[in-house]
């Protein structure tokens, strides 16, 4: 295969698609929107690492749920790894507080052994468990248009599209509706807490909407994406504005961005969606780091270029006279 | 001699058969089947070299930077197998490691070069590189080459399916990385601590730098295929927190993480054994925050249950001093400590929990610092007088100081000295006397009572 036909097949995937294609650029839009709208206050509170741990710690969450109810069922699945997300945090900030470990290293210490412990119960239960383990880190984003849901005799769609869909709608109600809140108490917690705003109410609500939409997102795309869809397209935006409901739209834009021309790549490849959508999003990270109007490394550079020719003309001009 | 080496020499002789019955959790220690030791000997070198290298990222308070690097060697790994198509671990290593260093320099350089923080450039590098590695790895599987299979095994990690050649691998890195540190020591330690410092005294920091990202990154790589890319994370970063909580000593640190990670080899190694079906990186990683958890609970000075002892401690004790407090204040007016006081009239004085300050009367009775001559009805004995006595001179002392020399108003400074009147010691009172130029009154005009507390005073201080 060389690389004409490759970039035709990415092409082609992309601006032909067929059902398969649209169906699967839509979900993994979804789950690029649903993080983004999280991701943006996550990065700002300096916590995308907590993202990363909470995508790894919900597994054992999953394989409960999925041991108590024997199927694929979604809630009692959101339900398990929700509480394994809170628990992440909770855990964390009890290592750091109690235990006076610094932050980094409880984050580490927490998901660690979270997520040894799942892949323990997945190998112990592996006959029971349908639950691939490779999948849980890179999902299988190509078979879930073909899991759709029957509600009343009507075919609906693919699950994962309404699952993502909601998830998403969720979020934007979450942070629309604590839209000061959670502005206040990501820049200024003291002035939050002076305020008399639930400061710590407000980072369990947040922490919980990420782990939610990072179960949902789970089973679709698997952990990776998940933290790519967070914390790239936010920090991309995070380099082109410094308003943070620019920087809101803009990350949506880049997940949604990341997602369809992710989905070209894996076409040209013939390899893993999940891993195309995480790869795409880096290079447009990479691209706004360099090219950006305002923070971009070429920019800055001939700011600096810029302002060193005038100081020069000034010296000269002062020298003259 | 001569029979005690015989029995010796008959007793190897007969460990084949004896193994053969013994139980499967006794036979591991005859460590007769080599595969057991060699899943052994690797798990236990890379838990030792790891736990090593950790304990710098955790001092330098990056205990993450081993979890992104871990990911980002996914596509090295790939990528050299697309190029040489062999699993030779020494190729897979070298492509492991400069895909790491790659993620290293790109973490550094999206700290430096554009406004993301240290976490979000972490986190991108780590989802990223690994999304990329997995790309790579789909497109290596669909090619249906039949020598990737188990390329995968980097993922999670195959410790049992190690063979002498990786095991080979995994001990020379560990024993390079040991060396190395051993080596590097003194200039690792200063690094660490005070890196302006050694950059004044001529130290070449940067190149430090990149030699601890490179042993780093050694360990990252030897480690992928044994526990995995997510959870050679622990690895680094759990033997080095769990040394931290017995010591703060560096080289004690080191050698306890060295030891817990190569503990943890050996239980997840011996937990495989036992359980065809159990994973021996997930178990290693079990098994080191089993010794973590120990540690953060028992561990001497900043173990949990040691720092709650000594808060309770603390507590009571001065829960006890301000109750013989209340007592001398009560008695202070008219200088006559053999008047008897019930409950209620120290709680009009000051307040207390009523169980609680009956609980703690008792005690003092026991200790001797006061009397209950009748039922109910306490006064202070004479050692009683003399203890609280003390802690009025030091509370009294606090607040001319804090008037006199802080200039703070007079009315501000009681609750301070409620505080500090437990804390401070004989050493600091004499100094603190003699910078007051031996004071008789303080701010409220009450008297201080002198060193040995003959309690010559009038009013008390509570104003």
């Amino acid at each position: 295969m060389n690389l004409l036909t490759m970039l035709q097949n990415g092409f082609n995937a992309v601006f032909r698609a067929d059902a398969l294609g649209l169906w699967i650029m839509l979900t993994g839009s979804l789950v690029g929107v649903a993080c983004a709208l999280v991701g943006v206050f996550l990065i700002l509170r300096r916590m995308s690492m907590l993202g990363d741990a909470i995508s790894h710690s919900v597994l054992p969450g999953i394989v409960v749920a999925f041991l108590f109810t024997g199927t694929r069922n979604i809630i009692p699945m959101l339900i398990g790894a929700g509480a394994l997300g809170i628990l992440t945090v909770f855990l964390t900030d009890v290592l750091n507080r109690q235990g006076k470990l610094q932050n980094d290293a409880a984050i580490g210490v927490t998901f660690t052994w979270l997520f040894a412990l799942g892949v323990i119960m997945v190998s112990y239960y592996a006959g029971h468990v349908d639950l691939d383990l490779d999948c849980v880190l890179y999902g299988e984003i190509l078979y879930s248009p073909f899991d759709t849901w029957t509600f009343f005799g009507l075919r609906m769609g693919p699950r994962s599209v309404w699952i993502m869909g909601s998830i998403s709608i969720a979020n934007l109600l979450f942070i629309v509706l604590g839209w000061k809140q959670l502005k206040l108490c990501t820049f200024d917690v003291g002035l939050a807490a002076s305020m008399g705003f639930y400061v710590a109410t407000w980072h369990y609500l947040l922490m919980g909407f990420v782990s939610m939409t990072t179960v949902a997102a789970f089973e679709s795309v698997g952990a990776i994406l998940v933290i790519a869809m967070l914390i790239v397209p936010a920090n991309t935006a995070y380099l082109l504005t410094d308003r943070l409901w620019l920087m809101t739209l803009l990350a949506v834009v880049f997940g949604i961005l990341s997602a369809i021309l992710g989905y070209g790549l894996a076409a040209a490849l013939n390899g893993s969606i999940a891993g195309a959508m995480a790869v795409i999003s880096g290079i447009l990270f990479v691209l706004a780091a360099l090219f950006g109007p305002k923070h971009g490394i070429l920019c800055k550079k001939l700011r600096i270029r810029s302002w060193r020719n005038n100081s020069r003309t000034q010296a000269n001009l002062a020298s003259i006279e | 001699m001569r029979l005690i080496s015989i029995s010796l020499y008959d007793m190897i002789e007969m460990l084949p058969a004896a193994s053969a019955a013994m139980p499967d959790w006794l036979r591991f220690f005859t460590f007769q089947s080599p595969n057991v030791v060699y899943v052994l000997l690797g798990c236990m070198a890379l838990g030792a070299g790891s736990g090593l290298i950790g304990c710098f990222s955790f001092l330098r308070k990056r205990s993450l930077i081993g979890d992104a690097l871990a990911h980002a060697a996914l596509p090295g790994v790939c990528m050299v197998f697309l190029l040489t198509g062999t699993k030779n671990p020494w190729v897979i290593l070298a492509g492991a490691s400069i895909a790491c260093w790659v993620g290293a320099l790109s973490i550094d350089a999206i700290v430096r070069y554009t406004r993301c923080k240290e976490d979000s450039a972490l986190g991108m590098v780590l989802s990223v590189y690994f999304g990329l590695g997995i790309l790579l790895l789909t497109y290596i599987q669909q090619r249906g080459d039949a020598a990737q299979s188990g390329l995968d095994n980097f993922l999670f990690g195959q410790a049992a399916a190690m063979v002498p050649r990786d095991v080979r691998v995994i001990s020379l890195v560990s024993l390079l990385l040991i060396v190395a540190v051993v080596l590097a020591y003194k200039e690792l330690k200063l690094m660490t601590f005070d890196p302006e410092y050694a950059r004044a005294i001529g130290m070449p920091v940067r190149l430090l730098e990149v030699f601890l990202a490179t042993l780093l990154v050694l360990a990252v790589a030897i480690g992928l295929q044994a526990v995995g890319v997510v959870l050679m994370a622990a690895l680094l970063v759990t033997p080095a927190a769990t040394a931290r909580f017995w010591t703060h000593r560096l080289s004690i640190m080191l050698l306890l993480a060295a030891l817990f990670g190569a503990m943890s080899g050996f239980i997840g190694a011996y937990v495989s054994y036992l359980g065809p079906k159990m994973p021996t990186g997930p178990w290693m990683v079990i098994a080191v925050t089993f010794v973590f958890l120990v540690s953060l609970l028992l561990a001497p000075q900043r173990g949990l249950l040691a720092r709650w002892l000594r808060i309770s401690r603390y507590r009571r004790k001065t829960l006890h001093e301000n109750v013989l407090r209340t007592l001398y204040l009560l008695g202070e007016p008219d200088k006559d400590w053999q008047q008897l006081y019930s409950i209620d009239a120290m709680m009009k004085r000051r307040t207390f929990i009523p169980n609680t300050l009956a609980g703690v009367l008792s005690r003092l009775k026991k200790g001797g610092f006061v009397q209950e001559p009748v039922g109910g009805q306490f006064r202070l004995t004479e050692s009683g007088i003399l203890r609280a006595a003390r802690l009025t001179r030091l509370h009294r002392l606090w607040e001319i100081y804090l008037t006199k020399k802080l200039e703070l108003p007079s009315d501000h400074v009681h609750a301070d000295a409620e505080e500090v009147e437990h804390i401070i010691t004989p050493a600091m009172e004499v100094e603190l006397a003699a910078t007051l130029d031996y004071p008789e009154e303080d701010p409220h005009r009450k008297v201080v009572p002198a060193p040995v507390a003959t309690a010559e005073s009038s009013e008390d201080s509570q104003s």
